[in-house]
């Protein structure tokens, strides 16, 4: 057996490197006819999205998970960047910082002690201690936990009016924004998992809306939609502005004819590249590893029959919850990445249908259960839902020439053509799920 | 006299609104269980179905109103409504051809039908967005209000006011006649007994010849009737905006699990519950509080457990809850 998935694909040997050197093409193509920085800027924000891709294609390819709540692994690894690497408010944590934390650690050990209670006391004690517990901790919580968001978004409102963050570098806080994520997934898969498989899908439905709903509205914790900005580079990556000012860029600039503030953009765009290709490589080899030692085998094995895994003594839902964890953590990553890149954090951009949805349309046509094919699918898809923004208007442009110039009619459809994409993005999805289920590069 | 202001207030705020919402959700949780009774799976283009029939009705509304055709006090959307209902169960059956038989012949995971239902659902939001557009439409005419505030101050000479919207009482005696048509099709027609028996024991159902094609087309059309009505009830009585609906497909899931998945009376209920808590949970008592207590002695804060923008917390909540604790639902529902 080859250790290379895509080699065993139908297709031959060659299908995985001439399907990315197609890829690779059309990034080249869009440099050469459009602009080199939106090429740039379609590679790195597809390496992004392929990081997302990974992270479900283990959920979906080794296990058969359907997670509808992408979106909320990716808004809360995004909160990472802001809590770690931006300067703190000067006077909010004493302001209500203690109180913060005293609030969430009642709220935690109120659950604690319901599920505690709720296992050890007979059913008629249960029925009245458990609710009883709970109500009686989140008013207490509420007591603790009101004044001291109050307390927090009162200091410095108008520039901050937030917790703020630790000041320290921001490349540290892409692991903390895959733990954030992993947490989240800890919660929803120890209630949903080991359930029909339509009811994971819908309470990570659940969990996601609120994930976005919590980063929207508290305000103490990153602005809400007041936006965060000017989150810190990370380590490698210069700022522009500096560039612009250094005589020895200047001069290299000059010598390949570039204009200064365009080869600035570029070469800030090639670091992030680098550094995002550093991260999904150093992944892919990691999941690599796994998908091919005895615990990959057992995960496919749990996947293609589960009682048959079960009954060999492996415990099923146990590891549902493990590779549910590691790919929500892969998500958070990716959206701490994310936020990273793009330098604030708007928490109204999170979109379901962009972030999860989307996602998954990737991994499908890509070839579930294939790390590769993830990462194909994640920079195909990305391509088009970009380009297909540009397209739908210039086509219907094309189709509707034959109207009369300015009737209401032609008028409404090119207006509406943008909205195309989604549209696209659905017909993509059936055909692939359709014709070819297996994908671009299929699981060997 | 305050007693009387805080029921009204209570009855204005939390008890009709959370009435027509869960009218609204009962008859969303209905078209998902009735799809998961008989197709067995969670249909998430349920959402942008309602969507689409009620984007459909809308425009049928407009094309009325332009030939001055009405209801004179009711709105022109009512009119419209079974020719929206027939076109979305046109586009339900195409979508039903075209894409779920396959799988359904196939036998395959209920998962797979739920991927293909997200790939359906691109299609029909792109469709709706590409029809009406994104913006918030208000489509509503006729009469507005039952009983305006002004004149129930007048009336009744108490400090609170109650506004009854016209919209309100019609989603809720639409969804009575709807359930009460629904109900008496399941239990007392020949059509409507084979779908519960092939809800039931799909094999049998079989044996004793019951159409399976013709058990899943009258299942679509009952779900596309079900999605348009709510659809259009929700848009009339708030506003129709297309990224709304897929919205509601959280807490009308959670209703149809509260109830117990498959179980169309649980569906009912499931709306209500999950209406209810909703508004409850999110709605500020200070008022009702500052009614109740003695004296003049008035809350200094706001008296709400959560604020408006977490409703979706308590959809989820309830749905958690309910897995943990009882996952067939209340109604003891088919899954497990």
């Amino acid at each position: 057996m080859s250790q290379h998935q895509p080699q065993a694909a139908s297709g031959g040997a060659f299908r995985a490197p001439l399907l990315f050197a197609a890829m690779a093409a059309l990034l080249l193509l869009e440099g050469t006819t459009g602009s080199w920085n939106s090429a740039l800027y379609i590679l790195n924000t597809g390496l992004i999205a392929a990081i997302m891709a990974l992270g479900v294609n283990m959920q979906w390819g080794y296990a058969g998970l359907f997670n509808t709540g992408v979106v909320g692994f990716v808004a809360i690894g995004g909160l990472a960047p802001v809590l770690i690497s931006m300067p703190p408010n000067t006077g909010a944590f004493s302001a209500g910082g203690f109180g913060i934390v005293l609030a969430l650690a009642v709220a935690a050990g109120v659950i604690a002690l319901a599920v505690l209670a709720n296992r050890r006391l007979t059913f008629q004690r249960r029925v009245v201690v458990v609710p009883a517990l709970l109500i009686c901790g989140f008013f207490l919580y509420r007591a603790i936990f009101d004044p001291a968001a109050n307390a927090i978004e009162g200091v410095n409102t108008a520039a901050a009016g937030n917790l703020g963050g630790l000041n320290l570098p921001v490349l540290f806080s892409w692991p903390v924004g895959a733990l954030f994520a992993a947490g989240a997934a800890w919660v929803v898969g120890k209630t949903a998992l080991g359930l029909r498989s339509d009811y994971l899908a819908i309470a990570t439905l659940g969990i996601g809306e609120i994930i976005v709903a919590v980063i929207k509205n508290e305000d103490w914790l990153a602005r809400g939609v007041m936006n965060i900005n000017g989150i810190p580079r990370p380590w490698p990556v210069p700022y522009e502005v500096a560039l612009q000012d250094s005589p020895a860029f200047l001069e290299r600039a000059a010598a390949l004819g570039i204009d200064p503030v365009t080869a600035s953009t570029l070469l800030v765009k090639l670091c992030y590249t680098g550094l995002l290709a550093l991260v999904l490589l150093a992944l892919i080899w990691l999941s690599q590893l796994a998908l091919h030692s005895p615990w990959g085998r057992m995960m496919r094995a749990i996947r293609d029959n589960e009682t048959a895994a079960a009954a060999m003594g492996k415990n099923v839902t146990l590891r549902h919850l493990q590779i549910f964890i590691i790919g929500s953590a892969v998500c958070g990553l990716a959206g701490a990445m994310l936020i990273t890149m793009d330098g604030q954090m708007t928490p109204g951009s999170y979109n379901p249908l962009r972030f999860t949805f989307l996602v998954w349309v990737m991994v499908i046509v890509g070839g579930s259960g294939n790390n590769w094919g993830a990462v194909l699918g994640a920079m195909l898809i990305w391509f088009l839902w970009i380009k297909v923004e540009v397209w739908g208007p210039q086509i219907m442009v094309a189709l509707t020439s034959g109207l009369a110039e300015g009737s209401a009619l032609k008028q409404h459809l090119v207006e509406s053509a943008a909205q195309m994409r989604l549209l696209t993005m659905g017909v993509i999805l059936l055909l692939v799920l359709r014709f070819s289920p297996r994908g671009l590069l299929p699981e060997k | 006299m305050d007693f009387l202001n805080a029921i009204v207030a209570l009855m204005n705020y939390v008890i009709i609104p959370a009435s027509s919402y869960g009218a609204q959700l009962a008859l969303g949780a209905l078209g998902v269980t009735l799809i998961y009774g008989i197709l067995r799976f969670s249909n998430f283009a349920h959402g942008d179905t309602m969507a689409f029939g009620s984007g459909i009705t809308i425009l049928l509304t407009w094309g009325l109103q332009a030939l001055g055709v009405g209801l004179g006090q009711l709105p022109t959307a009512l009119l419209a409504l079974p020719f929206g209902i027939a076109l979305t169960a046109a586009l339900v059956l195409v979508t039903d051809r075209a894409v779920y038989r396959f799988y359904r012949k196939k036998k395959s995971a209920p998962v797979i039908l739920v991927m293909a239902s997200v790939g359906v659902m691109f299609i029909m939001n792109g469709i709706t967005r590409f029809m009406i557009g994104v913006d918030e439409i208000r489509f509503d005419d006729g009469l507005r209000f039952i009983i305006s505030a002004k004149e129930f101050k007048a009336a009744t000479g108490l400090d609170e006011a109650l506004a009854l919207r016209s919209t309100q009482v019609i989603t809720v005696v639409t969804a009575l006649l709807v359930v009460w048509a629904l109900f008496w099709f399941l239990n007392r027609t020949r059509t409507g007994k084979s779908m519960r028996a092939f809800s039931d024991n799909e094999d049998l159902a079989l044996l004793s010849g019951i159409n399976p094609e013709k058990v899943v087309a009258v299942t679509w059309i009952l779900a596309a009737a079900l999605a348009t009505t709510a659809g259009t009830l929700y848009g009339l009585d708030k506003a129709f905006k297309a990224f709304n609906y897929f919205q509601l497909l959280l807490p009308i899931f959670a209703a149809a699990i509260v109830g117990g998945l498959g179980n169309p009376l649980g569906a009912i209920a499931g709306g209500f519950i999950i209406a209810f808590s909703e508004v409850a949970v999110t709605y500020d008592f200070r008022k009702v509080v500052g009614y109740l207590m003695p004296g003049d002695w008035s809350p200094d804060g706001p008296i709400q457990l959560l604020s408006t923008e977490y409703k979706f917390a308590v959809s989820f909540a309830i749905l958690i809850i309910v897995l943990l604790f009882k996952p067939t639902g209340l109604f003891k529902g088919k899954s497990v």
